[in-house]
């Protein structure tokens, strides 16, 4: 089936602030120009936004106007043959993805699951009482990337792998005859509340976010809260721009277990990625512009006290993750210090207690 | 063998250790009747297991006399069928031979016996002196210092200091005949810090404990950077491996240097990874290493958009070879490994990747760059079903393929099996095969040590 992007070039016509560019912050630009660029990547031709772009979809949650602007860039990359990251990095991820060790084991829920993707060697942070009554699926590490939402590809330029392998991804969570599915990982949820409709996969089940899961169960377990009272800092993933909409929930979730989020400069829409991306990528001196983001977001971190980072992302715990230890700053999943603050002994990333 | 000569033989290495440490009986004989590898079990009829080197001159003295083989055995990890009792005999564990006799801080080098472990110097230099660090290879952590200096192993400092044969300062080693011979400065009678510049004792490496047993030896250790740990980069054309890392090696800034590539998991296949150890005393050094490699050396490789940068992780993850056996069901596997010219590294995977898909195997190669770009060892590692006859046969089949691809691509086997060996011998040089032969004679008249190996010279 050929999946296309909806994508309103009418919509960037006549945006009167083209905040997908203006807002980047990794391309420095002015308003005239960026409006120009979003419409000649519109119209299929070149642009030095394609080559520049880090892939830190930022712009998906900028654009005003409800459109797609890095599904677009994506698209354009790929079909431009501006790949952001050297070729063999795009291979060794392609393959990545590929399902080796055989068919998943499929056992009819007929009610919610709980998706870990291919993180099903996390399941260490998705115990006790949070959790209790959820079924999982893929608890595997064998056969994990049946599950696994491809959305990874947008970094790699590489929009025609996902619309290849996610209606089978899908059809596979189908199986389960789930009536929701709460995404363990942001991308996940991304692609299915976000670019699946984007691009026409249709997608039968109720995605659902998965911090909106945990404030309803921190919520129905309020008695057992015991507010932790740390001042933390929270490491926003690039795929949490696919649903800015449930961005708040990180607030929301501090608040109801007594967690001080540091007020910085780089947080919420203003956050700055992880870089593990950036680091790779083709432009000259990438490895020194990752480095430099990392410590532009780690010092922003202890410069407003925090004593401990957040996460949501795997990928982003592995970049970041020692790097802000070394920096004296403890960090974390967000499940973890949820069921810390529960009076629960966490087993995750490091021992909380 | 009598049954009366045998139980004089038992009875007498009773009396040479104690009842505790020598065994006949036929479960403990069959656990050292094969090691991990395809090679045929063959069990000793004699396990013994001493503690000092006087008794094992007392097993050899009573070899000598009764005619029985001896088998020396290290961690028993070598996968070649070294230490495998091919005619039977006494096999000599070494394992309670495992005090850690010395370490010199100041001349950087450590005196072991011979059945210290590379896990137990590695936790003995963390706990005691963690400024120094040994070359550990890629092996189990059971693995003997001893077994592997004895078949020219390399660790992870072979790129700047070499093969482990090269680090060592002197040895104590049993002679066939059961005398006691000491090398280096430690046969004048002084510390142990140097082999250099008495005669060389090249005549106990890469024989397959066919010349002597070693009883002690002194190693060099090595700095420990406060930082330690790898990065990774890779490509797609095998032809730029070569050239990669005579760059990298350039630099001298790189400990280890690995290239491999393998068929699983998947994202791997066909393409060429590098994993390049760097070590800092600071944050400084660090990046200013890091700059150099990545950024200034193969950034050209980097924004051309054929070699990728995938990271630097901190700590160490040594290669595992082992971890292939997980491959197929049934847990098996075994490699030939071969000490090659950093060139033949295409070559070299190209033609394994065939090998191992002819034998319906996944197929993993492994180059590990010695003494700064001047060879590497470079592996071919074929997983095999354990309890499947067919499977084991595929995977001898493509060892003795490959032992012949290393003669055929001017590479030389490392610790070479049985048939290896045979194919090494019927190359080597006339005149180098007589004198190994006049050496073999000379020290093992009897030819008493590890016999079928090193045959028919």
């Amino acid at each position: 089936m050929n999946y296309v992007l909806e994508f309103d070039e009418t919509r960037c016509l006549n945006c009167q602030s083209p905040d997908c560019l203006t807002q980047c912050r990794h391309i420095d630009i002015d308003r005239d120009t960026a409006q120009e660029e979003i419409l000649k990547i519109a119209r299929g031709e070149n642009s030095f936004v394609l080559k520049e772009c880090v892939t830190c979809y930022g712009c998906e949650e900028y654009c005003p106007m409800g459109n797609h602007p890095f599904y677009l860039i994506a698209e354009r990359q790929e079909a431009l043959g501006i790949s952001p990251v050297p070729r063999p990095l795009v291979t060794r991820a392609v393959n990545l993805g590929l399902p080796f060790r055989g068919e998943p084991e499929i056992k009819e829920i007929n009610g919610p699951v709980l998706n870990m993707a291919a993180f099903s060697e996390l399941n260490r942070l998705v115990q006790g009482k949070l959790f209790e009554g959820l079924s999982v699926i893929s608890t595997d590490g064998r056969k994990m990337f049946h599950y696994f939402c491809q959305l990874m590809y947008l970094h790699y330029a590489k929009s025609s792998v996902i619309k290849e392998r996610l209606p089978g991804i899908v059809a596979t969570i189908m199986k389960h005859k789930p009536t929701q599915v709460v995404c363990f990982h942001d991308e996940c949820y991304g692609a299915y509340s976000s670019y699946c409709p984007s691009v026409g996969i249709d997608v039968p089940f109720t995605p659902v976010h998965f911090y909106e899961f945990l404030h309803d169960r921190l919520d129905q377990l309020k008695e057992l809260i015991r507010p932790v009272g740390f001042k933390v800092a929270y490491q926003r993933p690039c795929s949490s721009r696919l649903s800015p909409d449930k961005h708040h929930y990180v607030k929301d979730i501090f608040r109801l277990i007594g967690a001080v989020e540091v007020e910085r400069e780089f947080a919420d829409e203003n956050a700055l990625c992880c870089a593990g991306t950036i680091q790779g990528q083709k432009r000259q001196g990438s490895r020194k512009r990752a480095a430099g983001i990392q410590k532009k977001n780690i010092d922003d971190m202890k410069k407003y006290g925090a004593e401990m980072c957040v996460f949501n992302c795997p990928a982003c715990y592995q970049t970041l993750g020692d790097m802000v230890a070394r920096e004296g700053i403890r960090p974390v999943h967000m499940s973890d210090l949820c069921r810390f603050a529960i009076g629960e002994v966490t087993g995750g990333w490091g021992t909380m207690r | 063998m009598g049954d009366d000569e045998m139980k004089t033989i038992y009875q007498a290495l009773v009396d040479i250790v104690d009842s505790e440490h020598v065994s006949n009986r036929p479960e403990e004989l069959y656990i050292y009747s094969f090691d991990l590898g395809t090679a045929e079990p063959h069990p000793p009829n004699y396990v013994v297991a001493p503690r000092t080197t006087q008794q094992i001159q007392e097993i050899v003295r009573l070899a000598n006399r009764e005619k029985v083989p001896v088998v020396p055995l290290g961690g028993g990890l070598s996968l070649a069928g070294l230490a495998i009792p091919l005619k039977g005999g006494i096999l000599i564990d070494l394992k309670r031979m495992d005090s850690i006799l010395e370490v010199n801080e100041k001349s950087r080098y450590a005196v072991l016996e011979c059945g210290v472990s590379q896990a137990q110097l590695t936790s003995y230099l963390s706990r005691h002196h963690p400024d120094l660090t040994h070359s550990e290879p890629g092996a189990p952590p059971t693995a003997t210092i001893a077994g592997n200096v004895l078949i020219h192993g390399q660790g992870d400092l072979a790129q700047p200091y070499g093969f482990n044969s090269d680090q060592v300062n002197g040895l104590e080693i049993v002679l066939p005949t059961g005398e006691v011979c000491r090398f280096g400065s430690c046969a004048l009678g002084v510390s142990w810090f140097t082999n250099h510049p008495l005669p060389d004792i090249g005549l106990f490496f890469g024989w397959c404990g066919t010349t002597g047993i070693v009883t002690k030896l002194s190693i060099r250790l090595y700095p420990a950077r406060k930082i330690r740990g790898f990065g990774q980069f890779v490509v797609d054309d095998e032809n730029l491996v070569p050239e990669i890392i005579g760059k990298i090696t350039r630099t001298q800034m790189a400990e280890d240097i690995i290239a491999y590539s393998r068929a699983i998991p998947p994202f791997g296949m066909g393409l060429q990874h590098f994993t390049v150890n760097i070590g800092a005393d600071s944050e400084k050094e660090l990046e200013f290493k890091q700059e150099l490699i990545w950024d200034d050396t193969l950034g050209e490789y980097i924004t051309s958009g054929v070699g990728g940068y995938l990271g630097f992780t901190r700590g160490l993850e040594r290669p595992q070879i082992s971890k292939t056996s997980d491959y197929k069901k049934g847990g098996g596997f075994e490699y030939v490994g071969s000490i090659m010219p950093i060139e033949k590294y295409p070559e070299c995977y190209r033609r394994g990747r065939e090998i191992s898909e002819r034998h319906h195997i996944p197929y993993t190669v492994t180059g590990r760059c010695v003494g700064v770009g001047h060879s590497m060892m470079f592996a071919w590692t074929y997983a095999f079903n354990r309890a499947d006859p067919r499977s084991i046969q595929h995977s001898r089949d493509a060892l003795h393929e490959t032992d012949d691809l290393v003669m055929e691509l001017g590479g030389v086997i490392w610790k070479p099996g049985t048939y290896g060996q045979r194919i090494v011998r019927d190359r080597l040089d006339p005149n180098t095969r007589a004198l190994m032969r006049r050496i073999k004679d000379a020290l093992d008249p009897a030819g008493i040590m590890n016999p079928g190996n090193w045959e028919g010279l």
